[in-house]
């Protein structure tokens, strides 16, 4: 899931001081998961503004995903004369919904921060940076491109100490858990081989399934 | 007689390396080069270590081969993408420079711009890789050199990893190194002979010329900060109570270093010494060993 933090209240307070009328929306999937932007987060926020900004009227609302136009629908029907739609979805959720309000602001109340997982009550970590070309089979099902601070695809650097980071003592060495995890299957030898270097891919991304696309028949017999 | 040279007639070789210091002033690290000039095979000229930004290692190590040394110009791939790596690699050539030790590089982070972008787009392996491609005249992509360099490639390797998985990792690395054309190695500082020793044993066979580093002990505190912070480097705690004990410390310091580099002539090919601003006692040190 996609893991996102709150920003501060003095940023989202700032963002939305030129307005009176919001309408706060939560999401109901990822942001929700990692407690960041669900209908608790949704209420606290709301209850915080307002009592910073007495004049501020602020509408709660909660769909099941930002990211998705079927659940983008059902903000039209709350967006009435709100001004402004204040978002507690992702970066992702925040620009699918600012597409469809292209006469209102949409303000992100977080910060996204990655792909990753709930490793323990309130810490999460990344273990996906969507690079576009998984090689999870060959490392243990760790990876190097998201979980090696220098996302190295060759083995380890040699700056660990004690089995972590050269960058951080929070973080375990990606290579030395990749190594255990190979021991482990029996696959030692997926560490040799040749030089690899990554194809980092383009920006923006944009993937095409032709066998889906609506309106472009498919020819051939 | 260049590094390579100097490998190849089997001699114990010495190299020291110097840091291009921050600022534009490079008199002060030539002079400490001049004096090591005529008793080292060759100079590493460091590339931002520890990612402090300072002046380059390629301008430096030009320098160098003006006043007769041969450098060994020390490439990361933390800063440059690899354009810029295989353009500066060209560069270094046309400058002059013949061996080239590549390094992954620390992560931004450990350094004087700890927010700096880190590029890793390529690491060691790959570095050896594309200088081997540029040496036989293509570039990475495959186009075709007009004129190639002919790089003498080197790389590191740590014996004094801390524990299995990270010691295995190093090992199956340096091979990997030398498939991708690493002919020479050269080690983190080195103080327990005996780990040294069971690390040649282990890479014996391997093809590559290893150096064994030698880091001059400065002082106790030194000792105890790099058996903290830096990766792979321990000081076995009676060397810390020689120092902490001699009145003469820079004595002491350089004892174990003679010590060391006798320990180290049956076991490799030669040493790396490291002796960060103490260039200067390095020729006392060769005397006493008899290089």
């Amino acid at each position: 899931m996609i893991i996102a933090e709150q920003k501060t209240l003095a940023e989202i307070q700032d963002m939305v001081s030129p307005y009176h009328k919001i309408l706060l929306a939560g999401c109901g999937t990822c942001t929700a998961f990692c407690s960041a932007g669900g209908p608790e987060q949704v209420d606290q926020l709301a209850e915080a503004l307002v009592s910073q900004n007495k004049d501020m009227v602020v509408e709660k609302t909660v769909i099941p995903r930002q990211c998705a136009e079927k659940f983008i629908d059902r903000l039209e029907k709350k967006m009435g004369d709100n001004e402004v739609i204040l978002s507690m979805a992702c970066g992702n959720g925040v620009q699918a919904v600012a597409g469809r309000f292209p006469d209102k602001p949409v303000l992100p109340a977080l910060n996204t921060q990655f792909i990753g997982v709930e490793k323990e009550p309130g810490v999460w970590t990344e273990n996906c940076m969507a690079c576009g070309d998984c090689i999870l089979w060959r490392t243990g099902g760790i990876c190097p491109v998201a979980r090696c601070a220098k996302s190295l695809l060759n083995g380890a650097c040699g700056g660990a100490s004690e089995g972590h980071c050269e960058v951080s003592k929070d973080t375990p060495c990606a290579w030395q858990e990749i190594y255990h995890a190979l021991k482990r299957l029996n696959q030692l030898h997926y560490l040799k081989g040749k030089p690899q270097v990554k194809e980092w891919p383009i920006h923006p991304g944009k993937v095409v399934r032709e066998d889906l696309r609506e309106g472009e028949a498919t020819t051939g017999d | 007689m260049s590094l390579k040279e100097a490998l190849e007639s089997r001699k114990f070789v010495v190299t020291a390396e110097v840091a291009p210091g921050k600022g534009t002033d490079v008199e002060h690290v030539l002079e400490e080069a001049s004096v090591i000039k005529k008793r080292v095979d060759a100079v590493n000229v460091t590339d931002l270590q520890s990612s402090v930004m300072r002046l380059g290692s390629m301008a430096f190590s030009h320098f160098l081969t003006e006043m007769g040394i041969d450098p060994v110009y020390q490439v990361t791939c933390r800063d440059r993408n690899c354009l810029a790596l295989q353009s500066d690699l060209l560069s270094g050539w046309a400058l002059g420079i013949k061996n080239v030790l590549a390094l992954t590089g620390d992560h931004p982070v450990l350094g004087d711009h700890p927010k700096a972008r880190p590029v890793f787009e390529l690491d060691s392996v790959s570095l050896l890789d594309v200088i081997g491609k540029l040496n036989s005249g293509v570039d990475m992509a495959g186009n075709e050199l007009k004129g190639a360099p002919d790089f003498f490639p080197g790389a590191v390797v740590n014996p004094g990893a801390d524990n299995e998985a990270a010691f295995d990792l190093q090992i199956m690395k340096m091979e990997t190194k030398i498939e991708a054309g690493a002919k020479f190695f050269q080690t983190q500082g080195v103080y327990d002979l005996d780990a040294f020793e069971k690390f040649m044993k282990r890479v014996e066979g391997f093809g590559a010329k290893v150096l064994g580093g030698i880091i001059l002990l400065k002082s106790v505190g030194m000792a105890r900060f790099m058996n903290k912070n830096v990766s792979g480097v321990f000081v076995p705690e009676p060397f810390v109570q020689e120092i902490k004990a001699a009145e003469d410390k820079a004595q002491a310091s350089k004892e174990i270093a003679v010590r060391l580099i006798k320990g180290m002539k049956d076991l490799c090919d030669g040493v790396h010494i490291m002796a960060l601003g103490w260039e200067s006692k390095i020729p006392a040190i060769l005397d006493e060993v008899g290089l």
